[in-house]
């Protein structure tokens, strides 16, 4: 019974793989950059999850053409798809906090401005 | 949806996410996740996307590693050295490993990937497949529905791309003057 | 980064970048027959410049694509979004109800030419502010 739940539906596991190690990123790591990057892995598994759930058994692009034809479906990608514009907005704006956050501190180790802002 | 293609493509991607999460040196960090979200791009295209795929080629591998870069040349290379004890990363990956173990168990209730008696194809989406030439004249779905049937929600995403263009500028410009 | 690259690179980058252009463009405009659409062209057209400014110097890439117009060419994208929705209250539709808009008879048609112009507002939009994020990040404090 697990096994089969494992060898059909063995591609959610590996988004699911791919959400934890973002995760792990965003909280175990104490640099603010390997912080952001943690945090961009783990949108585009988000989004990989949405498309692949998406997807029809022989069907094609979401693009109308002539005859008798199945489509895939068409709402996930319209979803995603300003999804992965304003992933990367949001990247922008945290990678210039970052910038901020050098000049002032002169370090971008989660720890020590931590420790300077307690003796400030 | 080709089987080894699929499988090949998913491993090449869990070993990059891995390696750019792991590794000390943030450049190596930077060309690892551009080959990842590179890697993303390939998958949905075979799982035929092709908007998002070729918006996620040149969004990933063009504008967010080249912000990544910057900053890097802004600020340090290296990640610097950790002289707490290790108890923060186990808490942190015990966490993970809690956050994989209750997503698996809701696996069981997902659908098939491809099965096209799913719930999520039945509801709203035939009717917009079969009505959209009437309706809109446009050949091409997704921007029918992006705007057209939704283009509410898409004029609110081009006012957060705006507003985070706003955001920047007021962070980082002041240190011009 | 202010004085170029070698001679490999500027060979390609001065090959490559108007096709890149050109495909921006054509993905703009043909978002109604196929693949493309605003977002698609928004983000080619900004992969595209940042290739020039990175190969060429960035006070080249500057002379040629200001900050200002930029900035402008952003508040225009957003604009003709909303005053299509706004187009569409004065003849007597709904907020972005396209097919009200008084160009032929049927109302596919006209819903086909509100698409077209909200896809362009899109794609202003969504250049100019990556492009104005580039040059907020790579600028040298001098």
């Amino acid at each position: 019974m697990v096994l089969e739940i494992i060898l059909t539906k063995y591609n959610y596991f590996i988004y699911i793989s791919l959400m934890a190690l973002g995760f792990y990123g965003m909280i175990g790591k104490s640099n603010l950059i390997k912080k952001l990057i943690g945090m961009s892995v783990f949108q585009y598994s988000i989004f990989l999850f949405y498309i692949s759930i998406a997807d029809v058994e022989g069907g094609t692009a979401p693009i109308l053409v002539k005859g008798e034809v199945v489509y895939v479906n068409p709402l996930p990608h319209v979803l995603i798809l300003t999804a992965i514009v304003v992933a990367v907005s949001t990247l922008a704006v945290g990678l210039s906090l970052a910038v901020r956050i050098y000049r002032e501190f002169g370090t971008l180790d989660e720890n020590k401005i931590l420790m300077g802002l307690k003796n400030d | 949806m080709i089987l080894a293609v699929d499988i090949l493509l998913l491993g090449v991607a869990i070993l990059l996410a891995v390696k750019a999460i792991h590794t000390k040196d943030l450049v190596e960090s930077t060309v690892l996740f551009a080959g990842y979200s590179f890697v993303l791009a390939v998958i949905w295209f075979e799982l035929n996307s092709v908007d998002v795929s070729f918006t996620e080629a040149a969004v990933g591998a063009g504008v967010s590693t080249i912000l990544l870069v910057a900053v890097i040349a802004l600020s340090l290379r290296y990640e610097e050295e950790e002289e707490r004890s290790m108890v923060r990363n186990y808490l942190a990956a015990i966490a993970c490993i809690t956050f994989f173990i209750v997503l698996a168990l809701g696996v069981q209730d997902l659908p098939i990937i491809g099965d096209p008696n799913a719930p999520h194809h039945q509801h709203v989406v035939p009717r917009y497949i079969e009505n959209t030439y009437e309706e809109t004249g446009v050949v091409n779905i997704v921007t029918a529905i992006l705007a057209n049937y939704r283009g509410y929600d898409t004029l609110g995403e081009v006012t957060v791309i705006f507003t985070a263009g706003i955001s920047v500028i007021l962070l980082l410009r002041r240190v011009w003057q | 980064m202010s004085d170029g690259r070698g001679i490999i690179l500027r060979t390609n980058a001065r090959f490559m970048v108007p096709f890149i252009l050109l495909w921006g463009l054509y993905v703009l405009t043909h978002g109604t027959s196929g693949p493309g659409g605003g977002f698609q062209a928004g983000v080619v057209l900004a992969a595209g410049i940042i290739l020039y400014a990175v190969v060429f110097g960035l006070e080249e890439s500057k002379r040629i694509f200001p900050i200002k117009v930029m900035l402008i060419i952003a508040s225009i994208g957003v604009s003709i979004y909303a005053w299509v929705g706004i187009f569409s209250i004065i003849f007597g539709g709904k907020f972005l109800e396209y097919g009200k808009i008084p160009i032929s008879h049927y109302p596919a048609e006209s819903s086909k030419l509100g698409i077209e112009m909200v896809e362009i507002g899109i794609g202003l939009t969504v250049m100019a502010i990556m492009l104005s994020i580039f040059y907020d990040f790579v600028h040298r404090g001098d």
